[in-house]
């Protein structure tokens, strides 16, 4: 029984994780995109044009791993957790469902316009189609957002019998408080990998001395759109998920916190270990009231600690949480600095010449995608228990009719075959980005209007 | 409202077959159809810019499914765990050989076409052998779960795997179908060699295709025998097979006057046809039990989600589905006639 629910929650964990790698970069590009073919148009400047033409190709490498590796996670709802579907479905059926409808279409018909159709699309058409891509992908996430929201904090539903929930208001449902935060935290996570890749990419060029002219339009573009999404991500975005988490999972807060103990005045650990069986933190570093000043705004207000609830609703694997979350903090900390400086270079005009600050940029590509990792995986994790905070157990969700051989044998499936995906990804891009933006002139085959059809 | 949700989904689902139908049929044959590295790029130009659309259908259909009967989701997708895997790996596989060949040099491409073209067929053969199992019935226990192997004794009965001679059967129906009307598609798509490949392609694989039709649906009744209730209380269903019998004849009959677009017109409305005697069939039923004990059936009312979910549904969902018709159309308005081969210089600053 143990390992048939371990083996489920691994199989969605590992492809979720996988997953998320690449529409976190379509997501964070494609508003990009829609700045370069903006600026091609409003400067006339070629290598705008040439510059959001290298990006779609990137883009359309990310977008077809994201595919590919999406619809298994459509389908697991039902292959996996069958009881949580059977229970559910009659909620977040409608998110997902309008997810196809609305986005997926949307997505798949104008992005084959935007990467085969510049020719007969005209600038503004083609503009057109990028702002559509743009727009799919970000209601894409939205609808996976209000599912995920109503996981961990349900609203809008009635309970009918037999357990099964039924959507009791279509509009509470997708106007949900802990959504729209969520959204707002996720979308920017996405827009800040987005920023930090595309100038990481422009410092390549620049330390390279190859494509120059294009390294400083990914490093302005990257680094003024990048200050600004890091600086959204602190403060009001990751501040107000903070607040609304704190007053609706305070158990998940603590856990996060690293908090066992419940006390007024409530310190912020900024290092340490958790040591569950002594309820301590093992050498801690630690800034004494600042928790109850960020959940409360005063330095003495009572915050709950995980000693204030029953063992059997605490998050199941607490370090794994305190740890997922401070390495986000941290890492979204750091982001901030390096976009405030890299902006003030910019603006007094050094970032172009200042070698030591290229290499920071360029080496920070892979972190973004760790913090979008590990923002994921402390709501996901600090929601355990529960699958629907509060009314369904994650043991209680899982397909009971499909055994641990055939869930082992689809999550090794799933590893051998991510792990080839993963090669086939690193290989594909930094070919790209090797072969840079002005190399264009592959001989394309293009589908014509003829009077014979 | 039940049975309203059962046809909007029916009708998905038959989008989705007809529509990725010829890039599935394409895909398998396109090693066969197209030899030089042009000629596939021509095949593959043909579908490039709308598989990817077409696919949505089968994740649009699956989300439908999920929100307005939750119990068939739940039910069939982890009984049917093994196949449906095998499917999600095959997609995957397929996507990545269409997508990537591009991008990877020729030595590599061989392999990517290889690909392509064994995912193709296979998620044909895998289709056809699901709907195979949705025909003949699973054996759903008293909470209407159940689970399949891959295969037990191949035969039909009790103790019924994915694979059985039915289904199997069901299986090679459908490869053959698809790949007619892949090649039906490509023809209408192509000139030269290509065009003139994929028409012999066609005019060999219609005669198979009729026999196994003729076989095939007989044969239904005999493996489920309540499949013809539904038949023999409305005999107005019948005019089902007697379309499917006149789509067939109009793909014959087009072809050999190689009237391209008539013909795949015929063959899109073949498949279509032989889905909804499918569904005619089913219905209310959405997968049938093999106890015979019809209380054991997943149904369209026990499977349904609540009142409010299935009306409030019916609106963003009847949005959106125009919106998607007239993205299709646009897309497909956009990349109609043949393909041609152009070298699109872009130029350098």
């Amino acid at each position: 029984m143990q390992l048939t629910s371990f083996l489920h929650r691994m199989q969605f964990a590992f492809t979720i994780t996988f997953h998320y790698l690449f529409p976190q970069l379509t997501m964070g590009l494609a508003p990009l995109i829609v700045i370069l073919k903006t600026l091609a148009i409003r400067t006339g400047n070629r290598q705008y044009d040439d510059a959001s033409r290298f990006w779609a190709k990137i883009f359309g490498i990310n977008f077809a791993m994201g595919v590919v590796t999406g619809i298994p996670m459509e389908f697991q709802f039902g292959t996996n957790w069958a009881q949580f579907s059977r229970l559910t479905g009659g909620v977040i059926g409608q998110p997902l469902a309008m997810e196809g409808t609305f986005s997926f279409f949307l997505e798949s018909a104008f992005l084959g316009m935007f990467l085969f159709g510049e020719k007969r699309l005209g600038k503004w058409g083609h503009w057109l189609a990028a702002f559509l891509v743009f727009l799919g992908s970000w209601l894409s996430g939205f609808f996976i957002i209000v599912t995920d929201a109503w996981m961990q904090h349900p609203v809008g539903y009635t309970l009918l019998p037999g357990g099964r929930f039924s959507v009791s208001s279509f509009w509470e449902l997708l106007t949900n408080p802990w959504a729209l935060i969520q959204y707002a935290h996720n979308m920017c996570g996405a827009v800040i990998t987005g920023t930090f890749v595309m100038a990481a990419v422009g410092a390549f060029y620049l330390l390279q001395r190859q494509f120059a002219d294009y390294g400083r339009i990914f490093l302005r573009v990257g680094v003024i759109c990048g200050v600004m999404a890091s600086l959204f991500q602190v403060f009001p975005s990751g501040d107000l998920h903070g607040k609304y988490m704190a007053r609706y999972q305070p158990i998940t807060t603590a856990a996060m916190e690293g908090l066992f103990k419940s006390q007024t005045g409530a310190p912020i650990v900024i290092l340490g270990q958790p040591d569950e069986e002594h309820e301590t933190i093992d050498n801690p570093i630690i800034a004494d009231k600042v928790l109850s000043f960020l959940i409360y705004g005063t330095t003495t207000a009572e915050v709950a600690g995980l000693n204030a609830f029953p063992k059997d609703q605490w998050p199941t694997n607490i370090p794994l949480v305190y740890f997922a979350y401070h390495v986000m903090v941290g890492l979204g900390t750091i982001f901030v600095a390096i976009m405030v400086l890299a902006a003030f270079l910019l603006w007094r005009g050094k970032l172009y010449q200042s070698q030591w600050m290229l290499w920071i940029i360029m080496l920070c590509a892979p972190f973004p995608y760790i913090a979008n990792t590990a923002g994921w995986l402390t709501a996901e994790v600090g929601r355990q228990p529960w699958l629907v905070y509060g009314l369904l157990r994650t043991s209680q969700g899982y397909s009971q009719n499909v055994i641990a051989g055939n869930t082992m044998f689809t999550l090794l499936g799933y590893m051998g075959l991510y792990l080839l995906l993963g090669i086939l990804f690193l290989f594909l891009v930094p070919r790209e980005i090797a072969n840079g933006p002005a190399s264009n002139s592959h001989p394309v085959f293009v589908v014509t209007a003829s009077k014979e059809s | 409202m039940e049975t309203l949700w059962f046809v909007l989904v029916a009708i998905m689902l038959t989008a989705y077959v007809v529509l990725d139908g010829f890039d599935l049929g394409a895909g398998a044959l396109h090693l066969f159809i197209a030899r030089t590295e042009e000629e596939r790029r021509a095949v593959i130009s043909t579908i490039g810019p709308v598989w990817n659309g077409n696919e949505v259908w089968l994740i649009a259909a699956g989300g439908t499914l999920f929100f307005a009967f939750p119990l068939l989701y739940a039910s069939a997708f982890s009984g049917f765990y093994l196949p449906l895997n095998i499917v999600l790996w095959l997609l995957v596989f397929r996507g990545i050989g269409l997508e990537f060949r591009m991008h990877v040099d020729q030595l590599w491409r061989t392999l990517f076409d290889g690909f392509f073209a064994i995912s193709s067929a296979l998620l044909a053969i895998f289709f056809g052998a699901a709907l195979g199992n949705v025909m003949r019935g699973v054996a759903l226990g008293e909470n209407h779960f159940f689970f399949e192997p891959l295969w037990t004794t191949f035969r039909t009965g009790p103790d019924t795997g994915i694979l059985d001679w039915y289904t199997c059967g069901a299986a090679i129906l459908a490869l053959v179908a698809l790949m007619v009307h892949g090649a039906l598609y490509v023809a209408l798509k192509s000139n030269g060699t290509v065009n003139a490949r994929a028409h012999n392609f066609a005019r060999r694989l219609l005669p198979l295709l009729v026999v196994l039709t003729l076989i095939g649906v007989p044969v239904s009744a005999i493996v489920r025998p309540r499949t013809l209730d539904n038949f023999t209380d409305h005999p107005l269903l019948y005019v089902i097979p007697m379309g499917v019998a006149l789509s067939l004849a109009s793909i014959w009959i087009f072809e050999r006057q190689a009237k391209e677009k008539p013909a795949f017109i015929a063959s899109c409305s073949y498949l279509a046809l032989m889905l909804a005697g499918a569904a005619a069939a089913l219905y209310p039923a959405l997968l049938p039990s093999t106890g015979g004990d019809p209380t054991r059936d997943i149904t369209i009312y026990n499977a349904a989600a609540g009142p409010y979910a299935l009306r409030v549904g019916l609106i963003w969902w009847g949005i959106g589905m125009c919106l998607a018709v007239a993205y299709f159309g646009l897309v497909y308005r956009m990349f109609r006639g043949k393909v041609r081969s152009e070298t699109a210089v872009q130029p350098n600053p």
